[in-house]
């Protein structure tokens, strides 16, 4: 009761962030999983973490819309019928956003939102269509306040795409995060230029690898929250982290943790991953009652859950320091070599497991590599190289690629650039086209300067970091994470690409 | 097969060119400007010795009368580049083309092209257009960064084989260009007039230095040439990085100014000017 009353002192709070506090406090208070106590006792030692979910899952985490259906057909339960010109279109999408939950209560997925827009944007004179996207990515900004919400655009280059990404630039918003998927075969070089200007300017768009994941997904797919690949017109049920960094603390030698620690840490996890599952599809009333689902917009067996995990890095030195050895993740070949060995055990008795709910996926829980809660220390997301011991841009990217096979739904590395890189875009592009040849399934990019960053999967303004350390409330809620991220994991202190790769370039000729 | 002194490989630029390059830097110039940044790629090694007792690393050594650099000990400090008298660098290595081609090979993907860059590159002309016609083979695009002293009528084959040239207009006067560098800037206009006739160039670079030239004569002199064509042209602030403070010691261009000499060669007619 404490603790309610605190959240409703708590000055540093807006009356939305207020609410959300408050009814997940309500919901701790009740226990319908009854966890047993192996699962209980890694979570306390933080080797599990349910990543804020709660106890009793009333949502799925992660809704992720047929924003398409929705604009042929309307929604009966919302009133709305098919949109006829762009003002309507952007109103009724704005009206299904404020219906669709997840984790975070708001949405994390918004379509792809340059396919919605562009059969609307066609029939309209250019100003009109910009003054209505302006207005529909504005008003996302300020209602959304939560930058685990993703928006979509490509492959193909449209004019409501190019549209977005020109107003993107100019609003400087931190939300909505967007990936623009990419195919170099697909994607018009213009379009993927304007999407590096608009990075280098907003941190958003991040490029995803459009081959591997339609692949991946068999078709077409969203990329939701931070860079999570899911199927459109489902979701994830859950997502459950394992730190492997804190697994390998309990190891005795490699042998043990791979021959018992690393079955343990995976059986722990899936139990407590169906525990959820199973709850929210057999008791909790959202696949019973909702609209979404009544209306087709989700459908229950396009859902999916997500095995989430961090500190493969961590992982991989703490195993070799019992060897005495110094090799680190990132700089050696054994220890590269060390850290696919463990994904790929990992992979493959993730893939042992399977679940009823989970017939998409072919009945098995989805990999992930999570970037990291803002109380993190001492983790590295996913398989990431630690900040402060990023390789140059070329080593880093060939020492990542092959993990990202592993990751359907999600995996990938940001990188910080120089101001020079503005110069000349289609370096950039370069470097993402042979990433992506190499096997990247992600790249995210943004510039040192700007004010718009990104920190791990989400987006932050550093100027409303600045408004929070003075202790002012602020609109939306991912900047408290990202000052976390910044404090305890020093994301602002990421390796910048330009200086020492680029300078000894430039001359007095 | 030919080899070439490098200075060193920049695999991933953005200032050599469009896109991101693989920029060589080759040993050896033909001119010597007063405002060089990396005088210490001028001249070759004469083994004069004086950079080995110097090294804080014990990286250097003599060897049958030669000086002999060790990579894995260098730590990179420069002692040996500050201490040379000869405006050279022990801190070079011979390559063949089969070797320069392995490095660039594993960047392929990564590239738009690569840059050859110096120093002063077409000294070692052959070698640069037995390199091209590896890269050519691969779909990259191959640039020449140069002084443009050499007269490229007499070099077809390093012409055919460029797909682009960067090429510097140091000074228009000629007397200008003798204080500067040392040398006549004849034959580089030549080349410039040349070079364009057969759309070879991408850009022009003019070093920007207040007190000591004539910008605003080079920069209109330029200009009216490159005027109407797609040929990007670079304003470079001078800077004191590198450079040797006995010969020049001038303060650098404001912003003000340098934005008035772009606006002079948009005026002229030039599409593309960049200050950097």
């Amino acid at each position: 009761m404490e603790k309610i009353l605190d959240i409703i002192k708590d000055e540093h709070l807006t009356f939305e962030q207020r609410v959300y506090s408050l009814a997940r406090a309500a919901e701790n208070m009740v226990d319908v999983l009854h966890l047993d106590d192996k699962i209980k006792k890694w979570m306390d030692k933080d080797i599990i973490c349910d990543l804020a979910e709660g106890n009793a899952p009333y949502k799925p985490r992660y809704v992720v819309p047929d924003y398409q259906k929705f604009m042929e057909q309307g929604s009966q339960f919302l009133e709305l019928s098919k949109p006829k010109d762009i003002w309507e279109a952007v109103n009724n999408l704005l009206i299904l956003y404020k219906h669709v939950p997840s984790v975070t209560m708001v949405p994390v997925y918004l379509g792809n939102i340059d396919t919605l827009l562009e059969p609307f944007v066609k029939d309209e004179k250019e100003d009109v269509a910009k003054e209505a996207i302006k207005l529909f990515l504005n008003h996302i900004d300020k209602t959304i306040t939560d930058s685990f919400c993703h928006a979509d655009i490509g492959p193909l280059e449209t004019k409501a795409g190019k549209l977005i990404l020109e107003v993107s630039k100019e609003l400087q918003n931190p939300i909505p995060n967007i990936t623009i998927k990419y195919d170099k075969d697909k994607t018009s070089e213009k379009f993927a230029i304007q999407s590096i200007k608009t990075a280098l300017a907003v941190a958003k768009p991040s490029f995803a690898n459009d081959e591997i994941f339609r692949k991946d997904f068999n078709g077409d797919y969203a990329i939701a929250s931070c860079y999570n690949g899911l199927y459109i017109g489902g979701g994830s049920y859950t997502l459950v982290r394992g730190k492997l960094s804190k697994l390998a603390l309990e190891a005795k030698s490699k042998e043990d943790f791979f021959d018992n620690l690393l079955p343990e840490f995976v059986d722990r996890i899936t139990r407590f991953m169906d525990k959820k599952t199973n709850f929210i599809v057999e008791e909790s009333a959202f696949f019973k009652s909702n609209f979404l689902v009544k209306e087709g917009l989700v459908s229950r067996d396009k859902f999916t859950g997500m095995f989430g995990i961090v500190g493969l890095a961590e992982c991989v030195n703490e195993l070799l320091s019992l060897e005495n050895s110094n090799d680190r993740f990132g700089h050696s070949k054994k220890a590269d070599k060390l850290g696919e060995e463990i994904i790929k055990k990992l992979s493959e008795l993730v893939n042992e497991h399977t679940n009823r709910y989970c017939e998409i996926s072919n009945g098995h829980y989805l990999l992930h590599a999570q970037v990291g809660i803002d109380s993190d220390s001492g983790d590295s997301p996913g398989c990431r190289i630690p900040i402060g011991e990023e390789p140059d841009i070329y080593e880093h990217i060939v020492q990542s690629a092959p993990f990202h096979k592993y990751f359907p739904s999600g995996i990938g590395d940001i990188f910080k650039f120089d101001e020079m890189a503005k110069r000349n875009p289609k370096a950039i592009l370069d470097i993402i086209n042979g990433g992506f040849k190499t096997g990247l399934r992600y790249f995210s990019l943004y510039e040192d300067c700007a004010d718009v960053i990104r920190i791990t999967g989400y987006l932050v303004k550093k100027s409303e970091m600045n408004k929070l350390d003075k202790g002012v409330a602020v609109l939306r809620d991912t900047t408290v994470l990202g000052q976390g991220g910044r404090d305890n994991s020093g994301v602002l202190n990421r390796k910048l690409r330009g200086k020492d790769e680029y300078e000894n370039g430039s001359k007095n000729v | 097969m030919s080899e070439a002194l490098v200075n060193k490989i920049i695999p991933f630029s953005n200032v050599d060119g469009p896109g991101n390059r693989t920029a060589v830097f080759l040993q050896g110039c033909n001119l010597n400007c007063l405002y060089c940044h990396n005088p210490e790629t001028i001249n070759i090694c004469n083994n004069c010795g004086k950079c080995v007792t110097g090294c804080p690393a014990d990286a250097l050594e003599i060897s049958n009368g030669r000086v002999i650099w060790d990579s894995d000990k260098c730590i990179n400090c420069d002692t040996c580049i500050k201490v040379c008298p000869n405006s050279s660098t022990p801190k070079v290595k011979k390559y063949s083309v089969k070797e320069v081609m392995k490095i660039i090979l594993e960047y392929k993907n990564f590239i738009s092209g690569i840059t050859f860059s110096g120093g002063e590159c077409t000294l070692n002309h052959q070698f640069i257009v037995e390199v091209f016609k590896e890269v050519h083979k691969y779909g990259l695009t191959c640039f020449v960064d140069t002084n443009g002293f050499l007269d490229f009528e007499n070099l077809p084959e390093l012409v055919k084989n460029t797909d682009k040239f960067m090429l510097d207009i140091k000074a228009w006067d000629s007397s200008e260009h003798i204080k500067l560098t040392g040398k006549d800037n004849n034959i580089i206009k030549k080349n410039l007039e040349y070079l364009i006739k057969l759309d070879k160039i991408y850009e022009i670079r003019t070093v920007v230095v207040p007190e000591i030239l004539d910008n605003e004569n080079s920069v209109v002199n330029v200009s009216e040439i490159l005027s109407g064509t797609e040929i990007q042209y670079k304003l470079i602030k001078f800077r004191k990085n590198g450079v040797r403070l006995n010969l020049i010691n001038v303060d650098m261009a404001t912003d003000s100014y340098m934005e008035k000499l772009k606006n002079r060669a948009i005026e002229i007619g030039v599409k593309k000017v960049v200050i950097t």
